[in-house]
C-alpha cells in the first residue's frame, strides 16, 4: 500500500495534481447541483456517508429496469444475468482490495454487519474466558460494541490501546498489551473521529509476530487510500459500500480463505445452505455460508460501479488531490482564532473535527447548514475517544475528492461567522 | 442571517455565555438526568420542592447555546411557582416550539419563553429546547431514569 505521503510527493502543485480536474469530477455528480437554503450545496459530511456519482445511480436504475431477479436460484435469463452481475460484483470488489480469490469477499450490509459476522462467527469459534482482545482508543462505536457482547459472552476481556493528543496510536503500548492471552487484534485504518491513518500494515506484523490475527475497520480508509489486503496481509478487512460512492445497505468483509472454511456460519437462512433436512444441514461453501437470504443485489452491483468509476479516476490521483485539499483546509481552519483541531496526527485523511471557544458544535451545524454547508456535529459514534480529548462532541468536516478549495474557504468564511455571532 | 437572528436571539446568546441557576443545588429532593444523543447534551436538573412549590431549582451539564439558555430561562421562570404551573408553561413551551408558522403567542402567558419562538423554524433543534423541559418533567414526576429526546 502507498501512503498518501508518497503519493503527494508526485503532486505538481499542492492541491492540483497534473490529471486531476476536479470540476469534471463534480459533473459526475448530480446532487453537488443542488441548492440550500438559497446557497449552493458545500457538501463537507462524506465520512457519514458519500454522495454518489450518475454512473452507479445509473446502475442501479439499470438493474431495477432490466435486470432485477433473485441470484443464485432461477435457471432463467435474468436470474442468470442478475446472478452474473452479482458476482462480477464481487470479484471487482477482489481486485480493488487485491484480494487473492473472490471467494474472500463476502456481502453483508456494512461495515457493522461486518465486524459484528467476524465477533459472532470467527470470535465465538476462538474465544474462552481469560481471552483477550485488543482494539484502539480510536475506535467508532461498531468496532467497540460487537467485541463487548462478545466479551460478555464468553468471558474474555477487552484491551485497549492509548493514544497521543495528537491522536496517534502508542505502539509501545500495544506492543506491551500483546501477550500469550491475546486472541485477536481490532483496528481501525483511519478514524472517522480524528481522521489518523494508523499503521496497520505494523500492527498487523507485530499481531501476527504473536500468532494473532487482524480486523481491520476500513470503513473510512477505502474511500481514501488504496487498499491492498495481501500487502497488509489482514485476516479480515471490513469496509462500507456507501462511505465509498456505492448505495447504503451494502459492505463487505474481505477474510482470508482458510479462515472463512474454518468459521461456522453467521446466519442461518437460504441461499447459505448445500442441502437441508430437520436432521442435518449441510452448508454452502465460502463465501455463500455467510450470505443466508436475498442479498442486496443493487447495491452489490451499485458498488462494483462505484469501484469501477473510482478505478478510472484513478485511486493515486485522488490520495494526491486530497492531500492538497486536507493541507489548505487545515491551514484554513488552523488560522481562525480559538478554533482548536481534534486530531493532529502526522499521517492523515481528510478529515476535520474542531471545537469553537464558547460555542457548542451543534449551534456551529446549524448555523454552517443555513449557508449550505452540510458538517456533522456530535460525538461521531466514537465516544471513547472524545472523552480522551476532553470534548463531548466536536464539529467535523470530512473531505472527498469532489469538494474544491473554494468549499474550504467558504466554510472558514462560515465558521467566521459564528465567531462573530456568539462573539 | 435574519433566521439566524431568530433563533440566536440575544436573550439566548446571553443566556448561553452567562447561565443563570449554573450549579449543584445543596438541599435539592428531586433530580433527574436527560440526554441528547443525537449531539450528546446531557444535563442534569435539581429541584428543592416544599409541597407542590418549587422553592429553588439549578441546572448542570453540558450542551449548545438553545438547550443550555432554555434550561437557564426555565429555571429562572420556574422559582415559587408550582408543580401543576410548571406543567402548564411546559405544555405552552412545547406548543410554541413546535407550532407551524403564523401562530402567534399571548406575550404575557409565554413571558421570556418567547425568546425561543424562533427554534419552530430549526426543527432540528427543538430536541435541544424541550430537553431541559422534558427532564424537569421527569423530577417533578420522580422518575429515576434518565431522559432522552430519542
Ligand atoms: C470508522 C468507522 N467504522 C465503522 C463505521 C460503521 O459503518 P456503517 O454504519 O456503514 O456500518 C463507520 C461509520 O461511520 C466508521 O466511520
Amino acid at each position: 500500500m502507498r501512503t498518501i505521503n508518497e503519493l503527494a510527493a508526485q503532486e505538481t502543485l499542492r492541491g492540483r495534481p497534473a490529471g486531476f480536474d476536479v470540476e469534471r469530477v463534480r459533473q459526475d455528480f448530480p446532487i453537488l447541483r443542488q441548492q440550500v437554503h438559497g446557497k449552493p450545496l458545500v457538501y463537507l459530511d462524506s465520512a457519514a456517508t458519500s454522495q454518489k456519482p450518475q454512473v452507479v445511480i445509473d446502475a442501479v436504475t439499470r438493474y431495477y429496469q432490466a435486470e432485477n431477479s433473485n441470484v443464485h436460484r432461477g435457471i432463467h435469463l435474468l436470474s442468470e444475468r442478475a446472478t452474473e452481475l452479482f458476482e462480477d460484483a464481487r470479484a471487482k470488489v477482489a481486485r480493488f482490495l487485491n484480494a487473492s480469490d473472490a471467494r474472500e469477499i463476502i456481502f453483508v450490509r456494512g461495515a457493522t454487519e461486518g465486524i459484528n459476522l467476524v465477533a459472532q462467527s470467527y470470535g465465538k469459534m476462538s474465544l474462552k474466558a481469560g481471552d483477550e482482545i485488543i482494539i484502539s482508543a480510536m475506535e467508532h462505536h461498531s468496532n467497540i460494541v460487537p467485541w463487548q457482547i462478545l466479551c460478555q459472552e464468553t468471558g474474555a476481556a477487552l484491551r485497549v490501546i492509548p493514544i497521543n493528543d495528537d491522536g496517534e496510536l502508542l505502539m509501545d503500548e500495544f506492543k506491551k498489551l500483546l501477550n500469550a492471552r491475546t486472541r485477536l487484534v481490532s483496528v481501525v485504518h483511519v478514524s472517522n473521529a480524528l481522521g489518523t491513518i494508523n499503521p496497520v500494515k505494523q500492527i498487523i506484523e507485530m499481531a501476527h509476530s504473536h500468532g494473532v490475527p487482524v480486523v481491520i475497520d476500513g470503513a473510512q480508509a477505502a474511500p481514501h487510500l488504496s487498499v491492498d489486503v495481501r500487502a497488509l496481509d489482514c485476516d479480515f478487512y471490513v469496509l462500507s459500500g456507501h462511505k465509498l460512492f456505492a448505495p447504503t445497505g451494502i459492505g463487505i468483509v474481505f477474510g482470508k480463505a482458510h479462515l472463512l472454511e474454518a468459521m461456522p456460519p453467521y446466519q442461518g437462512g437460504g441461499d447459505m445452505i448445500l442441502s437441508v433436512t430437520f436432521e442435518r444441514t449441510l452448508y454452502n461453501v465460502v463465501p455463500f455460508k455467510f450470505e443466508a437470504g436475498t442479498p442486496h443485489i443493487a447495491g452489490a452491483i451499485g458498488l462494483g460501479a462505484a469501484i469501477d468509476y473510482l478505478t478510472e479516476v484513478g485511486l493515486d490521483k485522488i490520495a494526491a488531490y486530497e492531500r492538497g485539499l486536507l493541507a489548505h483546509a487545515t491551514d484554513a481552519l488552523a488560522a481562525i482564532p480559538g478554533l482548536r483541531i481534534i486530531g493532529t496526527a502526522k499521517e492523515k485523511a481528510g478529515i476535520l473535527s474542531f471545537v469553537l471557544d464558547g460555542v457548542h458544535p451543534h449551534d456551529i451545524g446549524t448555523i454552517l447548514d443555513q449557508d449550505g454547508i452540510a458538517i456533522r456535529t456530535g460525538h461521531h459514534c466514537a465516544q471513547p475517544v472524545l472523552q480522551r480529548f476532553g470534548v463531548p462532541a466536536t464539529a467535523r468536516a470530512s473531505l472527498a475528492f469532489y469538494n474544491t478549495r473554494e468549499e474550504i474557504d467558504a466554510l472558514a468564511r462560515a465558521i467566521h461567522k459564528v465567531t462573530t455571532l456568539f462573539g | 442571517m435574519s433566521d439566524l437572528r431568530e433563533l440566536y436571539q440575544e436573550v439566548i446568546l446571553d443566556h448561553n455565555k452567562r447561565p443563570r441557576n449554573f450549579q449543584k443545588l445543596e438541599g435539592a429532593n428531586r433530580t433527574a438526568e436527560g440526554y441528547n444523543p443525537l449531539c450528546g447534551d446531557q444535563l442534569m436538573v435539581y429541584l428543592r420542592m416544599e409541597d407542590d412549590m418549587i422553592k429553588d431549582i439549578s441546572f448542570q451539564g453540558s450542551g449548545c447555546a438553545i438547550s443550555k439558555a432554555s434550561a437557564s430561562i426555565m429555571t429562572a421562570t420556574l422559582k415559587g411557582k408550582t408543580k401543576a404551573e410548571a406543567e402548564v408553561l411546559f405544555e405552552t413551551f412545547h406548543k410554541m416550539v413546535t407550532a407551524d408558522l403564523g401562530v402567534t403567542f399571548d406575550q404575557l402567558e409565554v413571558g421570556k419563553l418567547a425568546a425561543f419562538s424562533g427554534v419552530r423554524e430549526f426543527p432540528v433543534r427543538v430536541k435541544c429546547a424541550t430537553l431541559p423541559w422534558h427532564t424537569l418533567h421527569a423530577a417533578l414526576e420522580g422518575k429515576r431514569e434518565a431522559v432522552s429526546t430519542e
